[in-house]
């Protein structure tokens, strides 16, 4: 059964991102990493890049796919999950928490409010789905 | 029976789709006199008739089993030991295709791994990929590699002028429409310490070529202050290497080139008319997932068992699809091959050995050549088994007074690519050249000025 956490906001291209003050916390959702499967390999930027909103920032590599993962607000890379380096399942296993993808500081925090709450999403994945995709 | 699969119907229907009347209608551009040429054909002959025919054009050719040839440029004659051939001839090797399948291509994926395991080996890298084409689209594979690694921000090459002018070629049409700027090589002079100056925020590697195409030996230590200057401003090293000089020299992973490759020809292929020849590549492990091309992991079976499999396939262009940086889903197995049997039959001194043999050899002749009255090297500086000689009149002419009249096959010409080397030849010397055909070469050389 695939999760939709509600303390979360998400882009269309399947990325939450999670405020904690004046920090913010970015990864894949369940849905992508049930999508992609196996997670074999993460690449992750280096703290200090910047990214607008909507730019790749990260590449996920599963055993079936490789997926570009883009940035759900604009902001500065803080921290990354050097954990994923040898332990790339955390995706697959806990994509909402031990697999998180980068912290990063937000440039424009009024951005969040433009992304989909869990329950639009949820509903996005569903039509997703039924076309196929 | 026709072999044709379209019918009158298909054809009517997509000239329909085109918006032409007529087959002559699309193909109008082509000038008329083109457009359905004349094929004079002969008569037909018997099979006998014509293999004389075509052994007797064949004895045209300068054959360098009878012809000291002092030519290098890129493609070298080494000695091949006989059981290069012994082993790619091998119906296993030579038809396989490719081994997408484990359960049926341990051999071809074993000796894959091999060969990459060697590479790495002689480079000094951590990680190499099946092959590539040739030393020309490896090298153009890693400059599309580092502007990958920077997630494409960094979008220049800047490249020595040193590297040999047919990559630098292949590098500019590989890279066109890519928005990719190649810089540094324009005036044909570039030194080490100018091609750190030109590192700037949007450089994405700087690339040269060790020993460079005029044969010079860089030192380790400008390399890796090079290394370091570009790694300072975020960028790659890219180091061509001819892997025979990495049998006696500093391997580039020592001084801290980041993506090394190059031309695999030497290593067990023969000159064979340009080709099939043997891109090599190899990088380390933080761009591993950024290389192109197959690459061949070792792991174990469900039985614990050693077992040989494509892998970190997700980078590749069938997977990722338009999304990969590079289209090269194949290699050069065969060629590989030989490279890996050519490296296991020579062992680690086997090959330093080659080596020491051609910079002896290489030195040797440049000692007697730079003593002939009108001829003087390039520069003094260390040089590997090509040497760049200033001569007395233009190298086309001494190539033709050179094969004409003494049977020699003379160096590479280099105005042809760099203008103001006028007189200038890159003589090639490998373990194949014995010491009297370096002393045919110098006595013909010193009939030039009164003879061509």
């Amino acid at each position: 059964m695939v999760k939709y956490a509600k303390d979360r906001r998400y882009l269309p291209t399947h990325e939450w991102v999670k405020l904690e003050g004046d920090e913010a916390i970015a990864g894949i959702s369940d849905y992508a990493q049930d999508e992609l499967s196996d997670v074999v390999y993460v690449e992750l930027p280096e703290v200090g890049e910047t990214f607008a909103k909507g730019e790749m920032f990260a590449v996920v590599e599963s055993v079936k796919a490789a997926s570009d993962v883009y940035m759900p607000m604009s902001g500065e890379i803080l921290a990354v999950n050097e954990e994923l380096e040898d332990s790339p399942q955390l995706v697959n296993e806990d994509p909402f928490g031990k697999g998180w993808f980068v912290r990063f500081r937000p440039a424009e925090p009024e951005q969040y409010e433009d992304l989909l709450d869990a329950e639009a999403y949820e509903k996005h994945c569903q039509e997703e789905k039924e076309e196929g995709g | 029976m026709s072999y044709i699969p379209t019918t009158d119907a298909d054809r009517a229907a997509m000239l329909r789709v085109i918006g032409v009347e007529s087959v002559e209608e699309l193909f109008g551009d082509v000038p008329e006199a083109l457009r359905y040429p004349q094929v004079k054909l002969p008569r037909q002959v018997s099979e006998p008739e014509a293999l004389r025919e075509l052994r007797e054009i064949s004895e045209y050719n300068v054959d360098l089993d009878h012809t000291p040839c002092f030519l290098g440029a890129g493609a070298y004659r080494h000695f091949v030991p006989s059981v290069v051939g012994h082993v790619i001839g091998r119906s296993e090797f030579y038809t396989a295709y490719t081994p997408y399948q484990p359960e049926i291509s341990q051999g071809t994926l074993q000796i894959i791994f091999e060969y990459q395991s060697m590479i790495c080996a002689l480079t000094g890298m951590d990680a190499a990929n099946a092959s590539h084409y040739d030393g020309a689209t490896a090298l153009a594979e890693a400059a599309v590699m580092a502007v990958g690694a920077s997630r494409g921000k960094r979008r220049k090459v800047v490249m020595s002028a040193g590297v040999h002018p047919e990559y630098r070629a292949v590098v500019r049409t590989y890279t066109q429409g890519a928005e990719m700027a190649v810089a540094g090589d324009q005036d044909g002079v570039s030194e080490v310490s100018t091609l750190a100056e030109m590192v700037d925020a949007d450089t994405a590697c700087v690339v040269v070529q060790n020993p460079d195409f005029f044969g010079h030996l860089e030192s380790p230590p400008a390399l890796r202050a090079l290394a370091d200057a570009v790694h300072a401003a975020g960028a790659l090293l890219v180091v061509s290497a001819d892997p025979i000089a990495l049998g006696l020299f500093a391997p580039p992973g020592n001084y801290g080139a980041d993506i090394v490759c190059g031309e695999g020809q030497a290593l067990g292929g023969g000159l064979s008319f340009g080709g099939p020849y043997l891109g090599y590549f190899a990088c380390v492990s933080k761009y591993l997932h950024k290389m192109a091309g197959r690459i061949v992991g070792q792991t174990v079976d469900r039985h614990g068992d050693r077992g040989f499999v494509l892998t970190l396939s997700a980078r590749e262009q069938h997977i990722r699809r338009e999304k990969a940086s590079s289209n090269i889903c194949s290699n050069e197995a065969l060629m590989a091959l030989a490279a890996a049997v050519y490296m296991t039959a020579l062992g680690k001194s086997g090959l330093r050995r080659v080596a020491e043999l051609c910079y002896h050899k290489a030195h040797y002749a440049a000692t007697q050549l730079s003593a002939l009255p009108g001829y003087e090297l390039l520069s003094e500086r260390p040089f590997f088994k090509e040497v760049s000689l200033r001569c007395p009149r233009p190298v086309t002419e001494i190539n033709e007074y050179l094969l004409d009249e003494w049977g020699i096959v003379g160096g590479y010409d280099l105005e042809q690519d760099y203008p103001h080397m006028a007189n200038t030849m890159l003589v090639c010397v490998t373990e194949m050249n014995s010491k009297e055909e370096i002393d045919l070469l110098v006595e013909a050389l010193s009939n030039v000025e009164e003879e061509a």
